[in-house]
């Protein structure tokens, strides 16, 4: 029986790609303390590179201690002779997690499971032990978007790759989000409906760092998980922005404690801070507990 | 693993190093260029010959560019240029002779 990898649900709220083909990149990402590393094999590769970087994405990952920092590894995309070797590296040298480019449908995340399994089996590690994401890249990528989501108990969720997907869409990335506006909203509210996560697409613009946070709290407003970065600098301010403040925590605090001490009353609604609470907001104020806890800012008993 | 041409892996840059490999006359023969190489020069030469002894390979001209490299990385790029020679992208065992 499949036993998918407890660490499906994790905290993913920065997820900074590397670039496996420069080894100076590979040695000590994890000072920078991001959610997750996200070691490439895929575009940042050069195309004379693509057999050498899985040797060293091998050695790294068997070797390195990246200190409780997910290992994600992109792909080379499913049009490419790569993909299946890429696949059995990866999962020989134990990375958590396989993100998947240019995902289109279900069936894409079919075959790089099968593919999995079969290496899972064959280097001797638990089956479900290596997660899937896909990101999308495309029109039809964003539309098949909740069936991507769905395709395998190994999915933690879906990203956004706002370079590709805005050629597709007949715009560019302009800095303002309105050209990302329906992909952010149909992935998050796809996500969210098959129960996985939801990533956003990097903001390379990095002499715009105001921009760039009012891009942070745009998608953490809209319900995203987190976002891919490209540098050290982003990480900051990611984890601020999707970190819960004092104030929140002290919020979701009062409002757990308050119904469950009115339910033990029979009283339904009340105000808390002068707000109206109901049973509501008891699943959002544990969700922001748990995030507490998971950002390790969270020093309360609840 | 027979070395059937000459091959190269690696570049460089700092934290990498650059491997040649090239048909041997019967041995290893091993040179080494590094700034560290007093230091580390022993070391760097003990990955090599254990790498080289893990892929099978006993007859070949080896030399490295040093840069700094960590084991791990050397280890990589010794590979690299081993696979190289011999046109071997798939099916390389991971866990195995690589490891």
């Amino acid at each position: 029986m499949t036993c998918i990898n407890p660490n499906k649900n994790r905290l993913r709220r920065s997820m900074m790609f590397l670039n496996a083909q420069k080894p100076s990149l590979l040695k000590d990402p994890y000072v920078y303390k991001a959610d997750s590393l996200m070691f490439d094999l895929e575009d940042a590769v050069a195309a004379s590179a693509k057999d050498t970087a899985r040797f060293s994405l091998y050695h790294a990952l068997t070797t390195l201690d990246y200190r409780g920092a997910e290992k994600v590894v992109r792909i080379n995309g499913l049009d490419t002779d790569l993909w299946e070797e890429d696949i059995r590296c990866v999962v020989a040298c134990g990375a958590d997690t396989i993100r998947i480019p240019k995902t289109e449908s279900a069936d894409m995340v079919k075959a790089v499971e099968e593919k999995v399994e079969a290496a899972e089996k064959e280097f001797g590690r638990p089956v479900g032990s290596t997660l899937l994401m896909a990101a999308l890249e495309s029109a039809r990528g964003v539309m098949n978007c909740y069936e991507i989501c769905k395709s395998s108990d190994r999915m933690i969720g879906v990203a956004l790759s706002g370079g590709d997907y805005t050629k597709d869409l007949h715009t560019t990335i302009t800095g303002t989000g309105v050209e990302l506006m329906g992909a952010r909203q149909h992935m998050v509210i796809a996500a969210r409906a098959a129960g996985v996560q939801c990533f956003d697409t990097v903001w390379t613009n990095l002499d715009d760092m105001e921009g760039f946070k009012k891009d942070v709290r745009t998608i953490k407003m809209m319900g995203f998980d987190g976002k891919s970065i490209i540098n050290p600098r982003q990480i900051d301010i990611v984890h601020e922005i999707f970190t819960p403040t004092r104030k929140e925590i002290i919020f979701a605090e009062k409002v757990i404690r308050e119904i469950d001490d009115k339910k033990a009353k029979g009283i339904g609604v009340f105000t808390v801070d002068g707000k109206m609470i109901d049973i509501a907001f008891y699943d959002g104020a544990k969700r922001t507990i748990a995030l507490a806890k998971a950002s390790g800012v969270y020093k309360g008993d609840l | 693993m027979e070395i059937k041409k000459p091959a190269i892996a690696g570049t460089v840059e700092s934290s990498d190093c650059l491997v040649s490999v090239e048909p041997g006359d019967g041995k290893i023969d091993f040179s080494l260029e590094s700034s560290v190489a007093n230091q580390f020069g022993h070391q760097i030469r003990k990955v090599t010959f254990e790498t080289l002894e893990r892929l099978g390979v006993d007859n070949v001209k080896i030399s490295i560019v040093d840069k700094g490299a960590l084991d791990c990385t050397i280890k990589a790029r010794i590979e690299g240029a081993v696979y190289r020679s011999a046109d071997q992208y798939k099916d390389l065992p991971w866990g195995g002779a690589i490891q």
